[in-house]
């Protein structure tokens, strides 16, 4: 069975050299995050009470949206809301036309990409840059982030030394880190001085207050929320917290999970536009909360759980299966173990992101480094459940995950039904066991994908009963 | 789109569990961060902000303004964006013989733009506070001292007395009381000068904010 998904696989194993560096890079990621955390028994404490938090604040989802969405406008911050990426897109453009700007400053944003803000500006003549250096060497590759917290974690410095030179000529080819940071620095400086409009994401909003928090490295995100006239922020609903005091311990956990520090550069906390007394800042704040099949996750008591990430990557950088096959492989915007539960629940089971949950060993690291404690091998196991599930029939069960029993086959599920049957049946149980042993040297050695890689299973001489009763174990 | 605003309200309505347990994540059985003496506080946040590559001088009362100039002079700076209007301000602006030429952010950033862009050195602020945790000052931008202050040139210094620094931000929050005073349209946790690991994880400095971060403790 050859799917996008099992192709992109077999691709992404031949390419040894980006294999060999993104296991370099994830594994720089996962000491670094080890360094920041060990001894720290306060550590498994600050997990808990920020797993509550989201916890709390997914389930009381509507009432703190409502109240964000008043204080935020209260303070001068207008609010749209957007069901689908198509609508969350029109804003944008609606926007920029308002205010006849021609091109767009992007912070790093993973909202922005679930949108393709890109692409559906750029057909209306509008371009956008990409302002964070490795979003930007992304962007120059025509290519999208691989990582999301190092989107060009695939590219090594030689490969970004050709690009910048190819894109500008002027600058003489270097393969010195720092002078291409210095080289984007200086490309990207006119750019924000220019720019009529800053784009950039939001990693928390806190309803208490009505404000919308940003963390970032680099000044590019305080750049496109501060110097142009009109800062848009894009942010799925399931940011939101409830006080500001859930703040600084998520804080805390979010950047040392997902690399180690005890804190990024900047800490961008956006209340309002520019108010009467204030020389800077932009005029116009706009935010545009993000549904996109969110609500619709957050009517599961099991799934609603996926909604509680605050997008560290701590599960992409301690997951097997990533390291193997990079963050491409996944084709979509969010990828490893977090994307593979994520985006099929949006996609629906039915669409090639379907096959994600399979993308597993369920070797649970994933749950062990959630900082706020997803169960995502229970979810993966959930939608593999889901998608092979037997729909019911009455009228009123919509299914909670689209794309449901999509994955179901018929003699898949008649074999299942036997052996299930034989299971609770001893006496052809014990035949069937015995008939297998007895047949283990005529049993065929190619069973499909499975031998592609590995040999055929051979059954033990004896059954596990037999073998007992020759113990004299036989009270079972 | 109040269409939208309602339909994913309901929708989020309709899914709500009302059996489900409360989800309790109160204070109580927080661990209780370390609390540092005044003096371990202040070597805490010169040692994390150095860490970062921040130049941190633990200055006085009476020294601030001599380490101002001598940091002034060993970069030869042509040129000092700092605010008249601020306690700090005005005493450097007292002695501005002793400094490169002072700039007062005195108009919109519309009406000087390319000349904040291009043509100024450095920047002095006052701090609202610090963070001995994680190596960090607290700015509160206002008219005498805007956001792009902190962020636009290339150099820029920071002002901050010791005895507004906290052990750590939920602390300072809850001191400061900042849910309820009101905070200014932008709050600035800055830790470090602008930097970057994009490109194969190795860490490099000044990339979009300022290349410089200099922090004089009194």
């Amino acid at each position: 069975m050859t799917t996008d998904f099992r192709s992109n696989v077999a691709q992404a194993l031949k390419q040894d050299a980006v294999q060999t560096h993104f296991r370099t890079v994830v594994d720089r990621l996962r000491a670094h995050r080890q360094a920041a955390l060990a001894g720290d028994a306060a550590f498994e404490q600050l997990r808990n009470r920020c797993a509550a938090i989201r916890a709390d604040a997914i389930r009381r989802l509507p009432q703190l949206l409502e109240q964000f969405e008043s204080k935020a406008q209260r303070n001068g911050i207008q609010v749209h809301w957007a069901e689908t990426t198509l609508q969350a897109n029109r804003i944008v453009l609606d926007i920029m036309q308002r205010h006849r700007a021609t091109f767009l400053v992007k912070g790093k944003s993973m909202v922005s990409e679930e949108m393709g803000v890109n692409a559906f500006l750029q057909s209306h003549g509008i371009d956008c840059l990409e302002t964070d250096l490795g979003e930007f060497i992304v962007q120059l590759a025509g290519e999208k982030p691989a990582h999301i917290i190092v989107p060009a974690i695939h590219k090594n410095r030689r490969e970004i030394a050709h690009l910048m030179h190819g894109h500008f000529s002027e600058l003489p080819y270097s393969e010195d880190i720092e002078t291409l940071a210095q080289s984007a620095r200086h490309f990207m400086r006119d750019k924000f001085h220019a720019a009529s409009v800053g784009l950039t994401g939001v990693n928390f909003m806190v309803a208490e207050t009505g404000t919308l928090c940003l963390v970032e490295n680099e000044g590019n995100g305080r750049m496109c929320s501060t110097v142009p006239p009109v800062h848009i922020a894009v942010t799925g609903i399931e940011k939101v917290i409830a006080r500001l005091d859930d703040l600084p311990p998520l804080l805390n956990l979010l950047t040392r999970s997902a690399t180690g520090q005890p804190i990024t550069a900047y800490v961008n906390m956006i209340n309002s536009p520019r108010r009467p007394d204030d020389k800077d800042g932009p005029d116009e704040v706009h935010l545009i909360l993000l549904d996109n099949g969110r609500s619709r996750i957050a009517g599961d008591p099991e799934l609603l759980k996926t909604l509680h990430c605050i997008r560290c990557g701590a599960c992409i950088n301690h997951c097997p299966v990533y390291r193997q096959i990079g963050g491409h492989a996944y084709g979509t915007v969010i990828p490893g173990p977090i994307g593979a539960i994520l985006e099929p629940q949006k996609q629906g089971l039915d669409a090639a992101t379907g096959e994600l949950p399979q993308a597993s060993t369920l070797c649970g690291a994933c749950a062990e480094v959630c900082p706020v404690r997803i169960p995502i091998p229970a979810i993966i196991n959930r939608l593999r459940w889901e998608s092979v599930r037997k729909n019911q029939q009455s009228q009123n069960s919509r299914p909670v995950v689209p794309g449901a029993g999509s994955r179901r086959r018929p003699l898949e599920a008649a074999i299942w039904k036997i052996w299930a049957w034989c299971c609770s049946h001893p006496g052809i149980y014990n035949r069937l066991t015995k008939l297998a042993t007895r047949l283990r040297n005529r049993l065929p050695a190619g069973m499909g994908a499975w031998t592609v890689a590995r040999k055929a299973p051979k059954p033990a001489r004896s059954t596990l009963h037999e073998s007992l009763r020759t113990m004299d174990i036989d009270h079972e | 789109m109040n269409d939208a605003r309602k339909a994913i309200l309901d929708r989020l309505r309709l899914s709500q569990y009302p059996d489900s347990t409360p989800v309790k994540c109160d204070d109580q059985n927080d661990p209780v961060d370390p609390v540092l003496w005044p003096d371990e506080r202040i070597d805490c946040f010169i040692n994390r902000m150095r860490a970062v590559r921040t130049e941190v001088h633990d200055a006085s009362h009476d020294s601030w303004l001599d380490i101002l100039h001598g940091v002034c002079q060993a970069r030869s700076l042509n040129n000092l964006l700092v605010s008249p209007h601020t306690r700090r301000g005005a005493m450097i602006y007292a002695a501005a013989r002793r400094f490169p030429a002072l700039k007062n952010y005195s108009q919109s950033i519309e009406d000087w733009k390319s000349e904040l862009f291009t043509a100024v050195d450095a920047a002095v602020t006052s701090a609202y506070g610090g963070i001995a945790e994680t190596g960090t000052v607290i700015l509160w931008p206002d008219a005498r001292e805007p956001r792009t202050l902190s962020l636009v040139p290339p150099i820029h210094i920071v002002l901050l007395e010791k005895n507004r620094i906290y052990n750590n931000l939920a602390e300072a929050m809850r001191i400061q009381n900042w849910a309820m005073i009101g905070m200014p349209s932008n709050v600035i946790l800055l830790s470090g000068p602008s930097k970057s690991a994009d490109i194969e994880q190795t860490m490099t400095y000044g990339v979009h904010g300022p290349k410089e971060l200099i922090v004089i403790l009194m």
